[in-house]
């Protein structure tokens, strides 16, 4: 375990292969709560808190199912894992740090259906990395969603306020095509991938 | 009951992905060749019609507070099912879906339908609405690997047609690479929402003429 390999995991999760844009895991909250930068900040943060958190937990997990041999159990025990946690994150949040609770609002329990979190567990498991490598690829993961998020919600909110597009590509049409030409832009990272 | 309007909104009218904006994940992720397509197109089927029934069945039991948790065991249940049918009988398609296939669990089309459908509705009523939006996803899966394989690869039908190979259409040589990269994933999904949004649009606009 060296740094040069944490480096390589963290710089491979936030660009190379960034969740959003080249895993395409987590689309769903990121076209629905990408209409406004605050929540989008606020989602965004969410996220990397309950992945580095989840990434954490599973790998305990998978220790524990496999040690009685109960691996092909693993989907339904994450699954359950992550609401849980979302669950107690949420309450712990409401009793603590109020105002960060506040302004998390409803998108706190949206997570548990978010395909990120479930997806860096599974791709921890697959990669089979170690317990700092997991956390390690979790929290940067969740840092790549953020950046992606915080990204395209600056698109959006200029290009509704401002742009004039055909009719039939109003409203998700367009958004999708503009998060494709992110997308095409994240492409230029792939040639970072030196260290593999 | 009618089975015909349940298709007809599973199919175009409220169909899960190009409508109702869900499961968006795998629509872009896996569409790369026709087998891909079709393959994770009838998993989902399956599981989505499965999902439906017994939540369904269990809608009386089921408290209201828990319901998400539940809804979440009983899905991932059969996921896991499907996941380990396809390792076993269809090693091929389950390597090239990889991850995908798990994730089933937090697709949000089958949460979605269970908290919408089957959860306010009778069996056989939840289960046809489960094989409707079913063959709704798979047709918008089978149409985004069509257009990216053709556009990409030029090819038609790999993995499925001609022993596995496809038919080539034009030389793979002259295929834009960047319509089976990310990129195009999004462009082709943006392309068919809005020949969606513009035939709906359309539509409305007829019958408001016609009355």
């Amino acid at each position: 375990m060296d740094l040069t390999e944490i480096f390589s995991i963290s710089l491979g999760a936030i660009l190379v292969q960034n969740f959003i844009f080249s895993q395409f895991l987590g689309l769903c909250p990121f076209m629905g709560v990408s209409t406004k930068m605050d929540t989008a900040v606020g989602m965004g943060i969410a996220v990397t808190f309950v992945m580095g958190v989840a990434s954490a937990v599973c790998y305990g997990v998978d220790l524990l199912l496999v040690n009685f041999g109960l691996e092909y159990m693993q989907t339904v025990a994450y699954i359950l894992v992550i609401a849980s946690l979302v669950q107690f994150i949420e309450m712990f949040m409401k009793k603590t740090m109020h105002s960060l609770y506040e302004a998390l609002g409803i998108y706190l329990p949206l997570i548990t259906t978010n395909c990120a979190v479930l997806g860096v567990a599974l791709l921890n498991t697959q990669n089979g990395y170690s317990f700092i490598e997991s956390v390690v690829y979790g929290v940067t993961g969740g840092i790549g969603f953020l950046l992606a998020i915080v990204l395209f919600a600056s698109v959006r909110e200029r290009m509704d306020a401002t742009s004039d597009c055909p009719k039939a590509f109003e409203g998700f049409p367009i958004a999708l095509m503009s998060a494709g030409l992110i997308a095409l832009a994240f492409m230029g990272f792939s040639g970072l991938d030196v260290f593999k | 009951m009618n089975f015909k309007n349940q298709l007809k909104e599973g199919i175009i009218t409220q169909n899960p992905v190009l409508v109702q904006q869900l499961g968006l994940c795998s629509t872009m992720a896996i569409t790369t060749s026709l087998f891909n397509g079709i393959g994770m197109g009838i998993s989902v089927l399956i599981i989505l019609t499965c999902s439906n029934i017994v939540i369904s069945l269990l809608r009386k039991v089921i408290p209201n507070q828990i319901r998400i948790a539940a809804f979440i065991v009983v899905i991932a249940a059969f996921v896991t099912m499907v996941d380990l049918l396809l390792k076993a009988f269809l090693p091929d398609l389950s390597n090239s879906l990889g991850v995908f296939i798990p994730l089933i669990v937090v697709n949000c089309i089958i949460l979605g339908r269970a908290e919408a459908f089957s959860y306010k509705n009778g069996v056989v009523a939840s289960a046809v609405d489960g094989i409707c939006q079913g063959i709704g996803y798979t047709l918008v899966l089978i149409a985004m690997c069509v257009i990216r394989e053709f556009l990409g690869a030029g090819s038609f039908g790999g993995g499925v047609l001609n022993g596995g190979a496809g038919i080539q259409i034009f030389p793979a040589d002259y295929g834009a690479l960047m319509m089976i990269m990310p990129f195009g994933g999004f462009i082709t999904l943006a392309a068919l929402f809005a020949l969606v949004q513009w035939a709906l649009k359309r539509g409305d606009n007829n019958k408001k003429e016609e009355k």
